[in-house]
């Protein structure tokens, strides 16, 4: 084996951008979670200002993807394993403008004093971002039994996000001074559980990749 | 005995439902050697009416000797001995009862470098039909011939030319032209486009995607690409050990080509084949 060391090393390429994107998705959202905690306007600018170099390594991992399918020309997993990245690409560029949301939230939100101590809302970036990097492991080793389990834990994260929401909505009907705040809270809490939907989409992929099964995943 | 297909008003051992079967012709078991060589082994295939199926694998699996046991071609070579079965419509073309000349009309075939005869176009066509008893208008037959082949527009003002002054492409157009008047019902190309320009590959590919409403379409060819474009099942062989080929999978292209079931058909299309 090992005749078509081309593409081979063409897919060892991509696969290594797409695991330096993961770590800027996963930074970015760090980064912009961390702001949020902190009411650090400077860090949230930064995760804002790092955006553009996520979506531009998203072009250029799409570039090496089609140049590959034009010159390689490949088939059955060879294939699956490209159109699994390039799906994911897209994915991970949407990760990278929820994090940038959720670091808009944090400037807005920089004048208010926080209504109470922020848990859930860390918690959860926490939760997204252990996903991302489980499931970019999955895709490197096509494993989809690592992908489903990673899937699970979006319960974790929807489960989370409710809870926000049933939050704010009780400081929101105790105090109409809270609306604003509540609603920014509100729309970051859903910024995050998308990015775990994202990941449950990657999951799937994953499989599919793996396996040329399309499943859902997403409960 | 003739083979009685398309007349089964004439004594005919088929009834109509094996007329109206799903499958033009199948291989039973087939079996071929060349004096002491095994050629191929256990062939078991079955060719869908009005679909074009590919045959594909490494040089020497046997992919052009099954071709050409579809219409026995192969016993043109001497110490060439075929057992199993080759059912055309579930008539068993090997029936020694079975005329071979017969078999060739229903079972034409296209090779991989055009051979025309030297004469005219026109003549390259009428001549198998005359020598076969055709008695309708021949001028007719070679416009409609030219014209399946998607031909007609480009000859039909130089048809008493010769066919050798034609480019390679329209060549292997006249062939198929010459192979369709004599009405056969299954049609076999042995790498029909090997020999082409990519254009003159387009044209005979969009060709066979047209034939394939009137006729049956096996093709044998070494590209993939071709096989995956235009064909709706593929078989594909192996040989083993001993240079016997032999069938390893065989599936819809969709499925051979996407997710193929066997994993030594995975590394062939995916060129990892060693």
């Amino acid at each position: 084996m090992g005749t078509r060391q081309a593409f081979e090393e063409g897919l060892d390429g991509v696969n290594k951008e797409i695991l330096r994107m993961g770590v800027m998705v996963e930074e970015a959202l760090r980064r912009a979670v961390e702001s949020l905690v902190d009411k650090d306007g400077e860090l949230a600018r930064a995760v804002i200002a790092g955006d553009a170099a996520i979506n531009q390594l998203e072009q250029e991992i799409e570039d090496r993807c089609i140049v590959l399918i034009a010159r390689e020309q490949p088939v059955a997993t060879d294939l699956r394993r490209l159109v699994t990245l390039l799906k994911v690409v897209t994915q991970l560029e949407r990760m990278g403008d929820h994090a940038l949301h959720v670091a808009k939230g944090t400037l807005r939100l920089l004048p208010e004093t926080y209504m109470k101590p922020l848990i859930d809302i860390p918690r959860m970036g926490e939760l997204v971002i252990g996903m991302i990097r489980d499931v970019l492991t999955a895709l490197l080793n096509l494993d989809a039994a690592l992908a489903r389990e990673v899937a699970q834990r979006d319960r974790l994260v929807d489960d989370l996000h409710n809870q926000v929401m049933r939050e704010v909505f009780t400081y929101m009907m105790e105090n109409s001074r809270f609306i604003s705040q509540s609603i920014s809270l509100l729309f970051i809490s859903r910024f995050l559980e998308r990015v775990g939907d994202h990941v449950t989409n990657i999951c799937e992929w994953v499989v599919y990749s793996a396996t040329g099964e399309h499943v859902e995943l997403n409960q | 005995m003739q083979l009685t297909v398309k007349r089964a008003e004439q004594d005919s051992p088929l009834s109509a439902d094996a007329l109206s079967g799903e499958y033009a012709i199948q291989t039973r078991g087939l079996n071929i050697h060349y004096g002491g060589f095994h050629a191929v082994k256990d062939i078991e295939l079955s060719f869908r009416k009005n679909r074009i199926t590919a045959i594909i694998g490494p040089s020497g699996c046997g992919k052009s000797t099954v071709l050409r046991s579809l219409n026995r071609m192969n016993e043109l070579m001497p110490g060439t001995s075929t057992t199993g079965q080759v059912l055309y419509h579930g008539q068993n073309i090997y029936d020694p009862k079975v005329d071979p000349v017969e078999v060739r009309r229903r079972i034409g075939m296209v090779f991989q470098k055009a051979n025309p005869f030297p004469k005219s176009i026109h003549e390259n066509i009428a001549w198998g039909a005359r020598i076969n008893g055709f008695r309708g208008d021949l001028d007719e037959l070679v416009e409609g011939s030219l014209r399946a082949a998607a031909l007609w527009d480009e000859v039909k003002d130089k048809l008493s030319q010769s066919a050798l002054r034609l480019s390679g492409g329209q060549q292997q157009r006249l062939c198929i032209a010459r192979c369709l008047a004599i009405q056969p019902d299954i049609i076999l190309m042995d790498e029909p486009a090997s020999a082409l320009d990519p254009i003159a590959t387009l044209k005979i590919e969009e060709l066979m995607t047209e034939l394939a409403r009137r006729y049956t379409i096996v093709i044998v060819t070494h590209n993939m690409q071709q096989a995956s474009r235009i064909s709706d099942f593929t078989a594909f062989l192996m040989v083993d050990k001993g240079r016997t080929g032999f069938l390893v999978e065989f599936a819809s292209t969709e499925q051979l080509f996407v997710k193929p079931q066997d994993k030594r058909t995975e590394d062939y299309i995916s060129g990892r084949f060693g």
